[in-house]
């Protein structure tokens, strides 16, 4: 990886060097255990299995809409005192909750154990359970196992651990295999269809998305495999698939019109697509969807915007919102700054944005508070808090749940931040 | 290790920030990894409060865990306390801090910081919410009540103990309590936790007794307070008419006052109610209760004996009050179900042909599934069930609240028989028609990535049927005939789906291969009661 960006930016300017303030104080984050929300849905024969406390069990009962789905694909298995005790051994009952489950659950193809902080405090080695009940249970079940603890992970880096669990289950294709293209990261299946639609049109036809809505569906992959990371918060799974020799493209993030066709082009450029082949194939899409957006930016231009860290979104997110809504950034907090996924990202950015790296909670609101945005950009347990000080805000977990990515989803990702203040104009009570 | 799809009770740090949220001036330090601060989210979205709550985590990472997980635990305290300038501190550990003992009581007593410190020691492997809720609450009192010169005073005085943020209706049936025990001739001394501050606990003696409105957050306390200043406590939960009645009764005695002017309340509409004749419907209709113990026990009596249902089964999975539970259970001929898997409780709705369910959102569900109206007795419940009206549970008003809701989600009686009788009418849609779901949404599978209050209410449309279908299809299991199906398909859409499965149970015990209409009916008589 060379770390710099492929495609020069518009502006000369950019953050790319900018300094950026590092907190360390109270933390107000989900862990990555959240993760299984949305990937439990995406990867329709899979199983989460969290290997946890009732904390990790509520916790995701909690941020899954209250159990909304009557049984959905996901359990916690609950350590007792009797685990810690070792009055029962913990492989044992792994084995005897993962039979129950199956049991229960014949139509699952693909069993995720998920660390979480007590699993990985008492060094219950998941990996080698994993292997264990792989063994086990094959071939009707595959299991693999990953981190989603707090220790660890913030959010969706839960996804990025995940996806990285499945890297070495990817089938290997000839070393001459003909190039192909992989999307890696969870989007919506619409959103999907229409990239697939996109390439297609373009005429990239060998493309496949990681993670695969079946398990049975892993992508192959060669040296001549080149991939789009489709998230921004996918370290680890980029590494790994580096390191099995796919390339990555270096591109922004498909968010907004000109990310999503900086990001198509990196694929054009990478397979060879003729300029007017490329133009062609976006040019409705595009026109469509700035034509959207623009109706929304004459609500956004010039409003003061401040985001708290959560999903590692919020870059891509910022130079969307500065550069396509002409909104004024603040300040954009992002749980970890990872330079070289963002480079094209930084570079974006208006000169002189202030980044922050962590957190400090309390702080963080204090900067907040002085500020007075228009628009906070913030997780649930603030959200509420801060209206009630009188701040507009926007929950930022809702940009994990909605498709957001594309041409045709632009103008609905620039509404997520304008309805808040249309609501606002609204209310007379 | 214990398989949980959903848990009916947060850890027990959860019941120690229900009660320090309900509290003023006290905040709690607790030593836990980042990811469990999602628990803010269930005070300031599930009960919409517009504060966070009064709580500082130290979410120490993987990186602090070998080194100074201590010291940041002393720097968070210390930075609270210089922030906040509560009058008193809790500190405690999460589940993981639990694993690497840091002894947070140790670490905060240390900084001899100018307030009171309580450590809560809430074993989480162990002990869940509402026993958290009542150890905090008992430590906080023990550490601060304090001996003291009673206020003299002609009208008696009591506590009102219990009530904390995120219960089921507590902001409600305080102010209805609280009204009620005045007009009987009672000053409150102090009302906690809800309201509270640390100071006030130190005047908790200055009271002749107490009242405990949730024995599940309070009995501890209650039992230390009688103990330790004499103050004698009620026992009965004044939720439904006659455990009003009795409980007006009891505290008269409690404060040697005669009660008897408000035991005629006019605005207890529900006695009537229930004797108007178009109440005669709900005679008799089978009755599940499943909840917390309070809410069970005091759901079990209204439904038997204020509404005329019968209770078929209970239970809670409050596993403190197993044995209250288990003897109100005894009072309906009915054994109480102690668990806290819902598959259980799933299982026991589904065998004992229940109409109506009263329980908690996890009920609300399994009800969905089975397609059996629901009504909400206790948490853990959803946002919709923090309601903007004024909707107690307890004293006269919480009866005719509980009138209204219990009723409202089945079928009036002359709709019931209409529908009974003219099932083809093209026009019935086989839901109560005053609830306005149709049917053909009820059984679509949506699946609605929701999260916890941004969706309004998961209503029947965002029920997601994940599982296998309900009908059977494989290879030697019975099919249905078209005909079947028709017929199958003019039963009331709450039984349908029971009859489906009773029919299809039944074919399999006959070995039928093709359930026709006959069969339909041979399996309706076959079960019949
Ligand atoms: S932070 Fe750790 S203990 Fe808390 S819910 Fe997440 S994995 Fe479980
Ligand atoms: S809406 Fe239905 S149940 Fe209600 S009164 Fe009218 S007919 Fe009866």
């Amino acid at each position: 990886m060379d770390g710099i960006a492929a495609i020069a930016p518009q502006a000369a300017s950019g953050c790319g060097d900018a300094p950026v303030l590092k907190e360390r104080g109270q933390r107000e984050v989900f862990c990555g255990l959240t993760g299984i929300i949305w990937l439990h849905r995406k990867i329709q024969d899979a199983f989460f299995l969290v290997v946890g406390s009732r904390t990790c069990a509520h916790l995701i009962q909690s941020a899954a809409g209250v159990m909304i789905f009557a049984e959905p694909r996901f359990a916690t298995a609950i350590i007792d005192e009797r685990d810690l005790a070792g009055l029962a051994d913990c492989n044992d009952e792994l084995d005897r909750v993962v039979t129950r489950l199956l049991q229960r659950r014949p139509e699952i193809k693909l069993l995720f154990l998920v660390g979480s902080c007590p699993s990985e405090v008492i060094k219950l080695d998941l990996s080698r359970a994993a292997q264990r009940l792989s063994r086990q249970m094959s071939p009707a079940v595959r299991v693999l196992n990953y981190s989603g603890s707090g220790i660890e992970t913030t959010f969706t880096q839960g996804e990025d651990a995940c996806l990285a669990s499945l890297v070495p289950e990817l089938p290997v294709a000839a070393d001459d295999a003909p190039a192909d293209l992989l999307v890696v990261g969870a989007l919506a299946d619409v959103v999907e269809d229409q990239m697939r639609r996109l390439f297609s049109a373009m005429g990239i036809e060998r493309v496949s998305f990681l993670p695969p809505r079946r398990s049975g569906d892993l992508p192959a992959i060669s040296p001549n495999t080149k991939m789009l990371l489709a998230q921004p918060f996918l370290a680890e799974t980029g590494r790994m698939l580096e390191e099995r020799g796919v390339t990555r493209l270096a591109a922004p993030f498909p968010l907004g019109i000109e990310g999503t066709t900086l990001w198509l082009q990196a694929a054009a450029k990478a397979f060879a697509v003729p300029q007017s082949t490329f133009d062609s194939a976006i040019a409705a899409p595009a026109r469509r969807g700035s034509e959207a957006v623009a109706k929304v930016r004459e609500q956004m231009a010039g409003k003061s915007i401040f985001m708290f860290p959560d999903s590692q979104l919020e870059i891509p997110l910022a130079r969307f919102l500065a550069r396509e809504l002409d909104m004024k950034l603040i300040e954009i907090g992002t749980p970890y700054l990872h330079r070289q996924h963002l480079a094209s990202e930084l570079d974006m950015l208006p000169a002189g944005t202030m980044l922050s790296e962590g957190q400090d909670v309390e702080r963080q609101l204090d900067r907040c508070r002085d500020a007075k945005p228009d628009l906070t950009v913030c997780g649930l347990g603030l959200a509420n808090p801060l209206e009630a000080e009188g701040l507009a805000t926007k929950w930022s977990i809702e940009l994990l749940f909605t498709p957001i990515q594309g041409f045709d989803q632009a103008a609905d990702l620039a509404e997520l931040f304008a309805r808040p203040l249309v609501r606002r104009a609204k209310l007379r009570v | 290790m214990q398989l949980t799809l959903w848990t009916y009770e947060g850890p027990p740090h959860v019941g120690a920030m229900r009660v320090a949220t309900g509290m003023q001036g006290l905040h709690y330090v607790l030593h836990a990894p980042q990811g469990d601060t999602y628990a803010d989210l269930l005070f300031t979205m599930i009960e919409r409060r517009s504060a966070r709550p009064p709580v500082t985590y130290t979410t120490f990472q993987a990186r602090d865990l070998g080194g100074d997980t201590a010291d940041l635990f002393k720097d968070s305290v210390r930075t609270a306390y210089d922030r906040f300038k509560p009058q008193a501190m809790l500190v405690g550990a999460s589940c993981t801090a639990e694993l690497i003992q840091d002894d947070p009581g140790g670490l905060a007593r240390a900084l001899n910081l100018p307030v009171p410190v309580i450590a809560v020691e809430l074993p989480a492997y162990q002990k869940k919410e509402n026993w958290g809720a009542a150890e905090t609450f008992y430590r906080l009192v023990r550490t601060l009540a304090q001996p003291v010169e009673r206020t003299p005073s002609a009208r008696p005085r009591c506590n009102i103990l219990g009530p904390t943020a995120l219960g089921f209706r507590h902001r409600d049936d305080l102010r209805e309590i609280t009204s009620l025990l005045n007009r009987m001739g009672i000053d409150i001394n102090v009302t906690a936790p809800m309201g509270a501050t640390p100071d006030d606990l130190a005047r908790l003696a200055d009271a002749d007794f107490n009242v405990v409105l949730y024995p599940e957050v309070a009995g501890t306390a209650a039992t230390y307070l009688a103990k330790t200043f004499g103050q004698k406590s009620t026992r009965i939960v004044p939720i439904g008419m006659g455990a009003t009645r009795d409980f007006i009764a009891e505290v008269a005695e409690l404060a040697g006052i005669d009660a008897t002017a408000v035991l005629d309340e006019a605005n207890a509409h529900m006695p009537w109610y229930a004797r108007s004749v178009d109440s005669n419907y709900l005679t008799g209709k089978r009755v599940y209760v499943f909840g917390d113990a309070t809410h069970v026990i005091a759901a079990a009596r209204i439904a038997q004996t204020e509404l005329g249902f019968t209770v078929v089964g209970m239970g809670t999975y409050s596993r403190e009050f197993a044995r209250e539970v288990r003897e109100a259970a005894k009072l309906y001929g009915v054994e109480a179900l102690i668990t806290d898997d819902y598959l259980d409780v799933e299982d026991q709705v589904a065998s004992l042909h229940v109409e109506l369910v009263l329980g908690s959102q996890m009920e609300r569900h399994i009800a969905k599934r089975l397609g059996v109206p629901c009504a909400m007795i206790s948490a853990p419940m959803h946002v919709q069930d923090f309601p903007a009206r004024y909707a107690p549970q307890m004293g006269f008003e919480g009866a005719n609240v509980i009138f209204d809701t219990w009723v409202h989600p089945l079928m009036m009686g002359l709709e019931e028989h209409l529908l009974g009788m003219f099932r083809e009418d093209f026009e019935f849609n086989a839901a109560p028609s005053h609830l306005g779901t149709s049917p053909a949404r009820m059984e679509a599978p949506v699946a609605a990535p929701a999260l916890a209050a941004a969706a309004p209410t998961p209503a029947a449309d965002t029920l997601v049927m994940d599982r296998p279908a309900e009908s059977i299809t494989a290879k030697g299991q019975p099919v249905w005939s078209a005909d079947g199906e028709k017929e199958l398909g003019k039963i009331p859409f709450f039984v349908r789906g029971k009859a489906r499965r009773n029919t299809e149970r039944y074919a399999a015990e006959k070995g039928i291969a093709v359930i026709s209409v006959e069969t339909l009916y041979d399996a309706k008589a076959h079960f019949s009661r």
